[in-house]
């Protein structure tokens, strides 16, 4: 009780202790909340990769079976996906949307709460499966029927996790377009909103559009496995390749709702460093939504090889490859602003750099893919792992660092150490395409995906990989020391850190007031 | 009051404080999802676990509506925060759409592809099924459940139709009554639509008894009884849902808690139970009628 | 639960000493393999193709950028312009792409409609998946078979096996009863499954097609050049998916004759029925 007595002295701070955190409607609190919850999500998917890599070192089983192999390749996809890249987007979402949109808070901040609360919740269950007979779910993040039914006792909690993490995501991205929506500043018109907000309130949209239709596809292998409905079994009627049309009908919106607010970040970063306008705002925001529109149309390229009508075929291969237009305008727009701008490369740009070189290449590796004949020897190999690595680590985790670095003074008030953070960025940059680069390699000379063991001729990448692996690896603890070293002290940061930076955030103080804009600003 | 002296400072915008119900929910959530977890393992301890669950969500129920009520009694909100609760739960809705969407897409797709290429002119057919037809309903090659009947559409599923089509009348026509404060009609027109969703879902009951009983037609009966009686399963779960939300804003009527421009929860009821509706004549159409 | 033992970890080092040192080892390969099919061929000029798009947009795109880097430094003294927008630009890089892209489009669905066109095929082949093997049937020749891991593979896969992988002929590349297939020879695959979804995967050939429970899929192909071809489960299906490879052993028409005739005097391992039958 003594918690609520502060909270009603100073009515403008939050309370103390845990409860703060517990009972928190604040949306700095909560993101806060978020933006941790995700970093410990990639620590903990970071050792099972690594457990992944130190299998993978040499040919021959090393240090476990098969089974408890398939287990981590699972338990790492889900939980980076939505333990770790998701969460962070959402806490930063939480942090920055109100104050770029000039509101108090977000609009509904009990819902706000509700939404971070339930994430912990899914991934005890979810964690806890590892230690259930028959160990945890092994059929991969995609948890194809009918082999995912082979499931020992986790089953039921992997489909319960999931439909939890929907609930989550379904409520945040309700909140955040309520927020989008409602509380902007008197004359800020949508086509006036800073691009992060835009790709959020189009990755909220993705979000409500298909997390339901996950839950529906999980709620159907619950059935069928335990209340004998026939949707995945051909015997009833049913088909296996149903699951995948309605899986990846929600998995590539997935995999764009991974990448939007990516975009949303670099295009603060880049004309901040640049000391010039973002080139062609309304043409990014065309893009962002462009790109929105084609995800619901390309679903099928992930299975080009379960045997769809020709027709099929070239319709997902032909809407595939119309995303890289889209794609490539927002590229080049951030090439042409730092186009005869002012640059300097401090720590949250040489992040944004690095997201534009290297997400494209995992884009054109992506259009490759989209080549329907030539997935058919690419598909379920490591290239297809390559791929989403790039466009998943180098793209959304590096667009996470640099968002971080970007608005940690910010956050906290205080500088964080300038030195250390070009030592994460340099060491991160450098192992990180030791490890996913040579993937390329092994993918196309024909190394399977989801596999323990692998024939000789692919040891020499593999070995490379893992190397890099646990450079990455041990690179992203300079990156927490600096995030908590920076949280406790530091040079005073300016109410407006960066001397290019724009937008209604950087009025504010550093850190900013509890409720942020606690009178709406005019924008003109 | 703490949140006064914040709705002030806010100018007109209303930021609660701390509050404990988002985390019970999540507790609740999480019990109940353990416990049903364990129960499809077969532990016993399931069915508590999903008991306590429950009750930790209708304990936060009426602490957290029950929260939102008073604040609202006592006059905190304003235009703004009712326009965040509409786009709530516009959203909502649409996202529970697209959960719908899941379940139609499996019936169109089984329809239009898997059950054709099961029992047509195709390999899959001459060689793995030659001797499965390709009709509808049907519960596919390996007669999964045993042989069976459809639901016919012109029985209660017609009735059902009209009766929830009614209650959509009732509902608005009780909206208008709030509109004119007029309490006494509010309630004897919200009442009528809590009776029409309750003879709903005891028709359906008799439907689905029909079925297991008479037709043998069940949630086994291949991929007709799969996506039958999920869809129309999860359509029921929706009106029983919406009815109990309808209970409780005639109890908030009778209370007058409604003023003529006043009254979001109650249409957020209205919306969802129009929403349900519309699911319905889906439903009847893509479900009974095709 | 299953087990962790780090005892293996001290075994990878030892592995990488011997990978320094060079012994029995295969050269890698960095690309697509080339094949011996034209649809193969096909498939790899593609990806070349697809490969050289992608690089020259590549180093126009990063040239710009390193340009930028380098000249357009505040350290440099360089003055920020001003300039934030244009249409025509915008139109520009939104045509050229797409155009480009429709150029890839071309060829790429010359090739695809190539590979869903069967043809008259001279001869057909069933291959059903099973955890964790194949099952081949020539139906014309009445031959039928199981495709296992080799012995030798399979003994040296083991956790704690003491055997030397680099050792063991085509480690987990290798099966008891290879699919023997006639050269120039229109050859037609059902794929199918018997229990959970495979994807039978030979690089060489140019096939990757995956097998459905209780549904059939279709593929061929004609082979140009006897050899042995290796390939292997490309769709997770459980404990045991690296261990179901696929080795075609292509050979002469006459060749092929005689090894039907062989394989008629056997006994024949039909399937195992199951229930769902
Ligand atoms: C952030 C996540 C993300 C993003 C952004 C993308 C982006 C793209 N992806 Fe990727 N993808 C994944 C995550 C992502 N993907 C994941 C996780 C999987 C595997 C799932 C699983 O099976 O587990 C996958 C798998 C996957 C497949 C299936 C492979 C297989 O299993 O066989 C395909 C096939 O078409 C594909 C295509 C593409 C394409 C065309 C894009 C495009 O959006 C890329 C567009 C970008 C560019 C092209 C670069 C920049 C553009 C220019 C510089 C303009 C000019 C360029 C040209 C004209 C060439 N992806
Ligand atoms: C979404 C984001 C995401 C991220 C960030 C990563 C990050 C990494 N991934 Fe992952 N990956 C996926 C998404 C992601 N991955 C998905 C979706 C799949 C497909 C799954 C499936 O097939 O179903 C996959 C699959 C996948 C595979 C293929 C497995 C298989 O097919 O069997 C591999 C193999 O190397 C791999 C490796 C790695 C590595 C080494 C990292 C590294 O970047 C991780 C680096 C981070 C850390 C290492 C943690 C921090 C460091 C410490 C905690 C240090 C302390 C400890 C020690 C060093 C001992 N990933
Ligand atoms: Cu069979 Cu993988
Ligand atoms: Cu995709």
């Amino acid at each position: 009780m003594s918690a609520e007595a502060v909270a009603h002295e100073h009515h403008e701070g939050p309370a103390r202790g845990l409860m703060r955190w517990i009972t928190t409607t604040n949306h700095k609190d909560i993101g806060t909340l978020y933006l941790w919850t995700s970093f410990i999500m990639f620590l903990v998917g970071g050792v099972l990769a690594l457990l992944i890599r130190s299998e993978l070192f040499h040919p021959g089983l090393q240090i476990m079976e098969p089974e408890f192999f398939n287990q981590l390749t699972t338990m790492h996809g889900l939980i980076m996906i939505f333990g770790a890249i998701m969460p962070a987007f959402v806490g930063l979402g939480n942090w920055m949307i109100p104050m770029m949109v000039g509101a108090p808070d977000m609009a509904l901040p009990r819902l706000n709460n509700w939404s971070f609360w339930i994430l912990p919740f899914a991934f005890l269950i979810l964690l806890s499966t590892l230690f259930m007979p028959g160990g945890a779910p092994a059929m991969g993040w995609t948890m194809y029927a009918p082999q995912v039914l082979q499931t020992g006792d986790a089953f039921p909690f992997m489909v319960f996790a999931i439909h939890l993490m929907g609930i989550s995501s379904i409520l945040g991205a309700i909140n955040i377009i309520a927020t989008i929506l409602n509380l902007r500043a008197p004359g800020m018109t949508l086509m006036k909103m800073p691009l992060f907000v835009w790709a959020w309130l189009i990755t909220a949209y993705l979000l409500i559009a298909v997390m339901p239709v996950l839950a529906g596809a999980v709620t159907m292998l619950l059935t069928d496995k335990f209340f004998g409905t026939s949707f995945f079994n051909a015997a009833g009627g049913g088909d296996p390749v149903m699951y995948q049309h309605i899986f990846w009908f929600f998995g590539h919106p997935e995999v764009y709702i991974m990448i939007l607010p990516a975009f949303g970040i670099i295009s603060h970063i880049i004309p901040t460093f640049s000391r010039k306008p973002l080139f062609g705002r309304a043409s990014m925001i065309y893009a962002l939504s462009a790109i929105a529109f084609l995800s619901f149309i390309v679903w099928a390229h992930h299975m080009f090889t379960v045997g769809m009508p020709l027709t099929a075929e070239m319709f997902f291969m032909f809407s595939t490859m119309l995303i890289a237009v889209p794609t490539g305008v927002k590229i080049f727009n951030w090439v042409a602003t730092m186009w005869r701008g002012s640059l300097s490369f401090e720590t949250p740009m040489l992040f944004a750099v690095a997201f534009v070189v290297l997400f494209t290449i995992g884009g054109f590796s992506g259009l490759m893919l989209a080549v329907t004949p030539a997935d058919f020897q690419y598909q379920d190999s490591y290239f297809v792992v390559a791929h989403f690595h790039y466009v998943l680590v180098t793209g959304a985790a590096f667009a996470i660092m640099a968002g971080v670095y970007f608005w940690l003074p910010k956050w906290t008030g205080h500088m964080y150490d300038e030195r250390l953070g070009k030592w994460h960025f340099w060491l991160s940059v450098i192992f990180v395409n030791v490890l996913f680069f040579p993937m390329h390699f092994v993918g196309l000379a024909g190394m399977p995906r989801r596999i323990p063991d692998y024939a000789v001729q692919f040891t020499l990448f593999n070995e490379i990989s893992t190397i890099g692996a646990f450079g990455f690896g041990m690179s992203q603890l300079i990156f927490l020391y600096t995030v908590v070293k920076c949280v406790r002290g530091g040079a005073k940061a300016p109410a407006k850190t960066w001397d290019g930076a724009d937008g209604l955030e950087w009025e504010l103080p550093s850190p900013p007031p509890y409720h942020s804009f606690t009178t709406p600003p005019e924008v003109s | 009051m703490a949140s006064a002296a914040t709705t002030k400072q806010n100018e007109g915008y209303y930021v609660p404080h701390g509050s404990r119900w988002p985390f019970t929910a999540a507790i609740g959530l999480f019990l109940f999802m353990v416990g049903f977890g364990t129960l499809l393992n077969g532990v016993s301890a399931g069915p508590w676990l999903m008991a306590a669950g429950g009750a930790v969500i209708i304990f936060m129920l009426f602490g957290w509506f029950g929260t939102v009520v008073a604040e609202n009694l006592s006059g905190l909100y304003n235009a703004q925060v009712d326009k965040s609760f509409r786009w709530g739960m516009t959203w909502f809705i649409f996202s529970e759409v697209m959960f719908f969407g899941a379940f139609f897409g499996a019936l169109f797709y089984t329809r239009g592809g898997a059950v054709p290429a099961l029992g047509g002119a195709t390999l899959t057919h001459t060689y793995l099924w030659p001797h499965f037809a390709a009709t509808w309903p049907t519960n596919g090659p390996g007669n999964i459940g045993g042989d069976f009947e459809g639901m016919t559409a012109w029985g209660v599923a017609a009735i059902n139709t009209a009766i929830l089509l009614t209650s959509s009348w009732t509902v608005t026509v009780a909206h208008h009554a709030i509109k004119d404060a007029k309490r006494g009609r509010t309630v004897v027109w919200l009442g009528l639509t809590v009776l029409l969703g309750l003879s709903f879902l005891c028709l359906q009951g008799r439907e689905y008894h029909d079925a297991y009983t008479h037709l043998n037609m069940t949630l086994h009966s291949g991929i007709y009884g799969s996506t039958f009686f999920m869809l129309t399963g999860f359509h029921g779960l929706h009106v029983t849902l919406g009815t109990i939300m309808l209970i409780t804003m005639l109890v908030r009527a009778a209370r007058g808690h409604f003023t003529p421009d006043n009254h979001f929860a109650f249409e957020a009821v209205s919306w969802y139970w129009h929403f349900v509706d519309v699911v319905w004549l889906c439903l009847f159409i893509f479900v009974y009628i095709m | 639960m299953s087990t962790i033992r780090l005892g293996g970890v001290g075994r990878a080092v030892a592995g990488m000493m011997m990978l320094v040192t060079g012994s029995a080892f295969a050269a890698p390969q960095f690309n697509m393999p080339y094949g011996v099919t034209n649809v193969s061929h096909d498939i790899y000029d593609l990806h070349m193709m697809m490969l050289w798009i992608c690089v020259a947009i590549g180093v126009v795109v990063y040239g710009v950028m390193a340009w930028s880097i380098i000249r357009h430094r505040k350290s440099k003294g360089a003055v920020p312009a001003q300039f934030h927008e244009s249409t025509t630009v915008e139109i520009i890089w939104t045509i050229i792409p797409f155009l480009i892209l429709l150029g890839a489009a071309i060829p790429s669905s010359i090739v695809l409609i190539k590979t869903y066109h069967t043809g008259n095929p001279k001869m057909v082949v069933k291959i059903t998946g099973y955890q964790w093997m194949w099952h081949y049937s020539y139906p014309d020749q009445k031959i039928a078979f199981y495709s296992k891991l080799a012995q030798s593979s399979e003994d040296a896969r083991e956790l704690g096996s003491k055997v030397n992988v680099f050792k063991v002929p085509h480690y987990l590349r290798n099966v008891d009863h290879p699919l023997v297939l006639p050269i120039h020879t229109r050859v037609k695959f059902l794929i199918t499954s018997k229990d959970v979804i495979h994807s039978w995967w030979v690089p060489d050939l140019g096939i990757k097609k995956d097998a459905i429970p209780g549904y059939i899929n279709t593929d061929w192909t004609n082979i140009n050049k006897p050899g042995v071809y290796r390939g292997q489960c490309a769709e997770l299906c459980g404990r045991g998916h690296a261990y179901m490879p696929i080795v075609v052993r292509a050979v002469t028409r006459a060749k092929f004759k005689q090894w039907v005739a062989k394989e008629q005097q056997k006994p024949q391992q039909h399937m195992l029925k199951r229930t769902e039958d």
